[in-house]
């Protein structure tokens, strides 16, 4: 009896020893294929010290020109997020393995799902202003398809979770699949899919600030132009004024949130 | 009016679920089910509205074959057969109102129910099923803002709004209180009297069965072992249904 | 009970009902507008929603690219390839996790509640955690960028500084579930403060330290991958320039390269954070 406890310590203790030395290979490995010592951490760090002290003072003057773009940054991450969220509710529906009895739509709906949550939305949206132009319509399918992705995955999650007696219930009841589902499925999730919606509006006003850096409108395309052209000052205005918006509706959503659950 | 016709219920890993099941129940009757945790009184009853499937055989309901019936006929038979769950199964953060005309679907197109476009008629027939049961006070409380009895109540309501025929009883005090035990099973009585529902009960309580049933049913090991009226289940009739002599945590009175 | 007290009964009922449904509603309508104003405002400013007949076009050509990869873009003798790049990216999510794993870890415990006497301290500890989270990691390394120039590094250290704002919350929020009160005994037997530390808090939280870590990990190598459009290292420069150069076959490839490294990624870091907890 003793012998096994104490080749269970000692193999246990190997896990650990091996798990450590893949870990320091990997970080050296890392560290070769990007060309990283230690060096660049001291000689970078006040670097970015100073570039930051050059950037101040923010150029305030500069706010007006700022406030349009960032309504229209707004609109994108407002529009987008909507059409996701609708979207997304026949996407978590058959995704949800108490809600869809065919296979084939189960798998079909959870290989979309988890391809759209691989791509960043940088990468959408450098996909679709290819397609749709410059402008804040490319940032609103990338926020569409984006969101999608985000509220799909923890909204089935929630499905899934719900308790499945109302829905006996409501078989027992006679109800078609559709009348189940409203009544059975939807008054248990919805309180969580409003809050999931916001979540992911939350995440949308930032993903929508960057989007415009390859293009897709809204602040930041004036970003990527002010960085572009070494007028710092004004670039850090923008990304105070961007820390304030983001920071206000995050105040407010999770307030809403909180009141939804 | 409901009848089983050789009816088994054989499990994909070869357990025996019912067997040799020859049953006619009567319109009005109030018939309770007895028999260990099990032995089957859950698979028999669901199996009346298909919410478990058998096998082998039939079930007929008002001369309609229920095991045949697909799509529609299917939830039009479900319509007129309400259940009453052990957990209730109200949707709990909908109102109480909403719940009881929940049980109203199969009468209507899909979008009127889903846009709550339901009729004067039907919003009168909820609130009565309310007022039967003494909870109209309650209509437009949250269901989970009620106790486990109140909830009972409240889903008798919703078989009731049904207008259903029969009335199918899951264990429905097993979760509740001896004195709200009472309660509901007068509800599921007094219905059965005034307003001639069938309704079929499954218990474990073995006085509770002798005080409300017409006509027990004991269930051992999937088989019917007993059939008759309560007059003739004495207690060596139970001992036989439960294979072994009563317990004392079997009677409703020794918790109290 | 007589007909008339019944009567008189169902009408009390019927006027508190009334009440109660009276403030829903009210609540129900306010938020209603709110929503409404809010989308018309939002619908009203895109002026040109139009989409040119380019569109469908360009959308042909990208899915002519996706469906017929460059493959021979996998693996080139320069080493310019998708592997190496793709490497690249993955080097800078481990190095950029790996740091911010580290640096979060004293944040964690600054700002959880039950590790300080006074709560002041651990509310500036969250609330520069929260303004650190404020920052995405896309202007970060645009910053980086000018200070440290281009390449890498610039992304490994964006990654790092601005997961510490979500690991740190993680952590901070793992060390203030945990029931530490496995630390009253070990004091009371005659351990020192560091000796409580070791044996009573870390190995508590060290499993869901992990766990965070490696799902912050999944999230960089996706963020890893888009760092390179600003020029800080990875697969989002060779992307950028396929996709300026309107070679959609390489992007296709490096899509579809993207999309498979993170999938497996993924399924390896789920794999060892269901054995972790």
């Amino acid at each position: 009896m003793e012998i096994d406890v104490i080749k269970k310590r000692r193999i246990g203790r190997m896990k650990i020893i091996l798990s450590i030395i893949l870990l320091i290979l990997l970080l050296w490995g890392s560290g070769y294929r990007t060309n990283i010592s230690l060096y660049d951490f001291f000689v970078g760090i006040p670097n970015i010290w100073s570039t930051l002290l050059d950037m101040f003072p923010p150029d305030l003057g500069y706010f007006h020109y700022v406030i349009g773009p960032m309504l229209e940054t707004i609109r994108i991450a407002i529009i987008g997020t909507t059409f996701g969220g609708l979207l997304s509710i026949p996407i978590v529906l058959l995704s949800s393995r108490n809600v869809t009895r065919s296979p084939l739509l189960f798998y079909t709906a959870r290989f979309i799902l988890n391809l759209i949550r691989t791509i960043p939305e940088l990468l959408l949206a450098a996909l679709f202003v290819p397609i749709f132009g410059i402008g804040p319509i490319a940032g609103i399918f990338a926020i569409t398809i984006f969101s999608l992705g985000v509220i799909a995955k923890l909204a089935y999650e929630s499905v899934e979770a719900i308790d499945p007696g109302p829905l006996e219930a409501m078989t027992a009841v006679g109800a078609n699949k559709i009348q189940w589902i409203f009544f059975g499925v939807v008054p248990q999730v919805a309180a969580n899919y409003m809050s999931y919606f916001l979540y992911s509006f939350e995440i949308n006003i930032r993903a929508a600030v960057i989007l415009g850096y390859v293009g897709a409108g809204g602040i930041g395309l004036i970003l990527n132009n002010v960085l572009a052209s070494y007028q710092y000052s004004r670039a850090l205005s923008i990304i105070l004024f961007t820390l304030v918006v983001v920071t206000m509706i995050d105040a407010i959503s999770n307030k809403i949130r909180e009141k939804l659950l | 009016m409901i009848e089983f016709k050789n009816v088994r219920k054989i499990y994909p890993n070869g357990t025996v679920g019912l067997n040799h099941i020859q049953l006619k129940i009567h319109k009005g009757e109030f018939v309770v089910i007895v028999g260990l945790s099990g032995a089957g009184k859950s698979t028999l009853l669901r199996s009346i509205n298909r919410l478990h499937e058998i096998t082998e055989g039939e079930i007929f309901i008002d001369g309609q074959s229920i095991t045949k019936a697909r799509g529609k006929e299917l939830l039009r038979i479900r319509r007129d057969i309400g259940m009453i769950f052990q957990n209730f199964n109200l949707v709990k953060r909908s109102s109480v109102l909403r719940n009881v005309l929940s049980g109203r679907v199969g009468y209507h197109s899909t979008i009127r129910t889903i846009l709550d476009l339901w009729p004067k008629k039907d919003i009168a027939l909820a609130m009565d099923a309310l007022n039967r049961v003494n909870m109209s006070e309650k209509a437009y409380s949250r269901a989970d803002e009620l106790s486990g009895g109140q909830q009972q109540r409240v889903s008798i309501a919703r078989a009731l709004a049904q207008e259903a025929k029969i009335i199918l009883a899951d264990e429905p005090v097993a979760s509740l209180d001896p004195l709200t035990t009472l309660q509901v099973m007068d509800d599921l009585k007094r219905v059965n009297q005034e307003l001639g529902i069938t309704t079929i009960v499954n218990l474990h309580f073995i006085d509770l069965a002798r005080k409300y049933a017409t006509r027990i049913i004991g269930i051992r090991t999937g088989e019917i072992v007993f059939d008759g009226p309560v007059e003739e289940a004495t207690d060596e009739v139970f001992a036989e249904i439960y294979g072994r002599p009563i317990h004392k945590d079997e009677l409703l009175g020794a918790s109290k | 009970m007589s007909r008339e007290s019944n009567h008189k009964r169902d009408v009390a009922i019927a006027k508190d009902i009334q009440r109660q449904l009276l403030k829903k509603r009210i609540m129900k309508w306010t938020s209603l507008f709110v929503v409404i104003f809010l989308y018309i405002w939002a619908f009203k400013g895109m002026k040109d929603f139009h989409i040119g007949k380019n569109a469908v076009k360009s959308m042909k050509a990208i899915l002519g690219g996706f469906i017929h990869p460059d493959w021979d873009y996998i693996i080139e003798p320069g080493g310019e390839d998708l592997i190496h790049a793709l490497m690249d990216t993955l080097a800078i999510a481990v190095l950029g996790t790996f740091i911010s794993a580290v640096l979060s870890v004293p944040f964690a415990f600054w700002a959880a509640r039950n590790m300080s006497k006074h709560k002041w301290i651990s509310s500036t500890g969250k609330f520069v955690l929260a303004t650190i989270r404020v920052f995405p990691e896309l202007i970060m390394a645009i910053i980086f960028v000018s200070a440290v120039g281009l390449g890498p590094f610039a992304g490994i250290l964006a990654l790092g500084f601005h997961s510490v704002g979500m690991l740190g919350k993680l952590f901070a929020e793992a060390i203030e579930n945990k029931d530490l009160s496995s630390r009253e005994a070990l004091i009371a037997s005659g351990a020192n403060k560091i000796q409580t530390f070791w044996l009573a808090v870390i190995p508590q939280v060290l499993p869901e330290f992990l766990s965070y870590t490696l799902y912050r990990f999944e999230i960089s190598v996706r963020a890893a991958t888009i760092l390179g459009i600003v020029g800080a290292g990875g697969i989002g420069a060779p992307l950028i320039f396929a996709l300026q150069g309107h070679t959609w076959d390489r992007v296709g490839i490096i899509f579809i390269g993207i999309v498979v490294m993170v999938t497996m990624i993924d399924y390896i870091s789920g794999a060892i954070r269901k054995r972790l907890v």
